[in-house]
């Protein structure tokens, strides 16, 4: 599979090359505190090919992820910034948009967002002008065809060359429609899609089937999404609470089945097993590690997983 | 119909703190349906804050009156003889159009609104009213099965389910069904899956709140 270079993205780069591609996640801090961000940069730096900048996630405030994304990208990294729709509108979409690609912005990933229910200020009021396909379109007009939404053109040299992604999420409901959710995104546009978390590997294995015969994965590149167990407790959490992950029971009794010590180690070593094998996934192009908070144990990670060296490109 | 429910006593009594004379004006419009604030419901209200007056030691009349409609001049106007005698608060028992229209018509007066207007919807059960629009102004529910996501979605999106979607409940409650399970259900039920794969297009809210206040003017009816 080619496919033409659109962007100055690293990410894309990697992908086109037809290596196996590692993106990382970093949180912006709930302060404005730049160091942090340089801090936890620094474990990404060589070991991933770009990194996810998440954009108040769970409706959290926190830095902003252009600001964030900034200053991961002083490190010597590129990120993925992530935007949602919850909290702009069109108008601001554009602008943002506009000003990130200006200030060195290469990678945009587009979501609806989590209700501001979750988060810190549920006091608040949503945006929810378009969503995160209305989003994938926006951009994609705006790189390709060099148009705003209203209509108004961009000078050639004034269109934002941003490689565009999104998420797909195999697990949640109804599960037959999944797959035509995630095609929504490929028609609107899309270049990659990284999944959430994978546990369901039988599940996950029957959607990337579908995305293949379908010929979805021709047209976009597939990530597979990765966060692996600290411990039983998140493991047990996760299956009970977080809407649309699905953990199975042997996962927890692996975990369950070694002492409190070495869980971080089992939790490792599962997410490794799931690697491998997606490494040969057809339809699969790369990983997506979640490991947030963790940071600092994406370098021990990744060499576990045999992913490195990263390509130079 | 416009879902109302009664704001809470302690903020009514609020609202009357150290009156003596009262009008409770309610409404026999949605609030009458839902009720909330129809002729029984104003007889609770007004009981209950008697009582509270006479528990207290207060001094305090609260006269009643229900209207055929609050959201109309000329009903509104049926209430002139009675503000005539005096009142030192009204307290309207309508939708929040009620003690706006009862303000602008007595100008004098000190009007406050008794009932919270919650939403557009209809009753699932009795006594259960769930919101079913938001007045978007360019319905699309032929779109989507029938079924609202405007007002329906917690994201309001219009490319739903998102991955927030589980066991037919929304991400935010377990309360809330997803209308986009519902939607999705509906067409993959009926082979019908081709109408529903396309993308739908970003929604023009123009003629939405966000267009501004929102008038219409029916040149056949204006005199």
């Amino acid at each position: 599979m080619t496919r033409e270079i659109k962007t100055n993205s690293n990410l894309e780069k990697v992908l086109a090359s037809g290596a196996f591609a590692v993106t990382g996640e970093l949180g912006p801090p709930r302060s404005a505190d730049g160091h942090e961000v340089a801090e936890k940069a620094k474990h990404l730096v060589g070991n991933v090919d770009s990194v996810n900048i998440t954009d108040n996630q769970t409706a959290v405030v926190r830095m902003s992820s252009l600001a964030a994304g900034l200053l991961v990208q002083k490190a010597g990294i590129q990120c993925n910034m992530q935007m949602v729709t919850r909290d702009r509108n069109r108008i601001a979409i554009q602008s943002d948009i506009m000003g990130a690609y200006a200030l060195g912005i290469n990678n945009l990933l587009c979501l609806t967002g989590d209700h501001q229910k979750f988060g810190d200020h549920p006091q608040s009021k949503n945006v929810f002008d378009m969503d995160a396909i209305g989003l994938i379109q926006t951009v994609k007009s705006m790189r390709d065809d060099g148009r705003l939404l209203s209509g108004q053109e961009l000078p050639p040299e004034g269109r934002p060359k941003i490689f565009i992604g999104s998420a797909y999420n195999p697990f949640a409901d109804p599960e037959k429609y999944r797959i035509i959710r995630t095609k929504k995104k490929v028609d609107a546009g899309v270049d990659f899609l990284q999944s959430q978390c994978i546990y369901d590997m039988p599940r996950f294995r029957a959607f990337m089937k579908e995305a293949v015969d379908m010929g979805l994965t021709e047209k976009a590149y597939f990530m597979a999404g990765i966060t692996p167990f600290k411990n039983l407790g998140m493991a047990r959490y996760m299956q009970k609470n977080v809407p649309g992950i699905l953990v199975p029971e042997e996962f927890v009794k692996r975990l369950k089945d070694v002492p409190k010590e070495k869980q971080a180690e089992e939790g490792m070593k599962i997410a490794s097993e799931q690697i491998e094998e997606f490494k040969s996934m057809p339809g699969i192009k790369g990983v997506h590690l979640m490991l947030i908070e963790w940071e600092h144990m994406v370098p021990e990670f990744v060499k576990l997983c045999n992913l490195l060296p990263r390509p130079k490109l | 119909m416009i879902i109302c429910e009664r704001k809470p006593i302690d903020e009514i009594k609020g609202f009357i703190a150290g009156k003596k004379k009262v009008l409770l004006v309610g409404c026999r419009g949605c609030v009458t349906v839902c009720n909330a604030g129809g002729t029984k419901e104003v007889e609770i209200l007004a009981a209950l804050l008697r009582l509270d007056a006479q528990k207290e030691g207060v001094e305090l009349t609260v006269d009643e009156f229900t209207l055929e409609r609050q959201c109309d001049p000329e009903y509104v106007d049926e209430l002139a003889d009675l503000v005539a005698k005096g009142y030192e608060v009204i307290l309207s028992m309508a939708c929040s159009v009620g003690p706006q229209f009862l303000s602008r018509r007595y100008p004098k007066e000190r009007v406050f609104p008794s009932l919270n207007t919650c939403f557009i919807g209809g009753a699932l059960a009795h006594g259960v009213w769930a919101e079913h629009c938001q007045a978007c102004g360019n319905c699309i529910i032929h779109n989507y099965g029938g079924m609202c996501p405007v007002s329906r979605c917690s994201k309001s999106i219009m490319n739903g389910p998102c991955g927030g979607s589980s066991n037919g409940v929304c991400e935010i409650s377990k309360e809330v069904e997803c209308v986009w399970h519902l939607i999705a259900s509906k067409y993959m039920d009926e082979g019908r899956l081709e109408e529903f794969a396309p993308i739908q297009p970003i929604k023009d809210w123009s003629k939405s709140r966000d267009g501004g206040p929102r008038k219409i003017v029916r040149e056949e009816l204006v005199k």
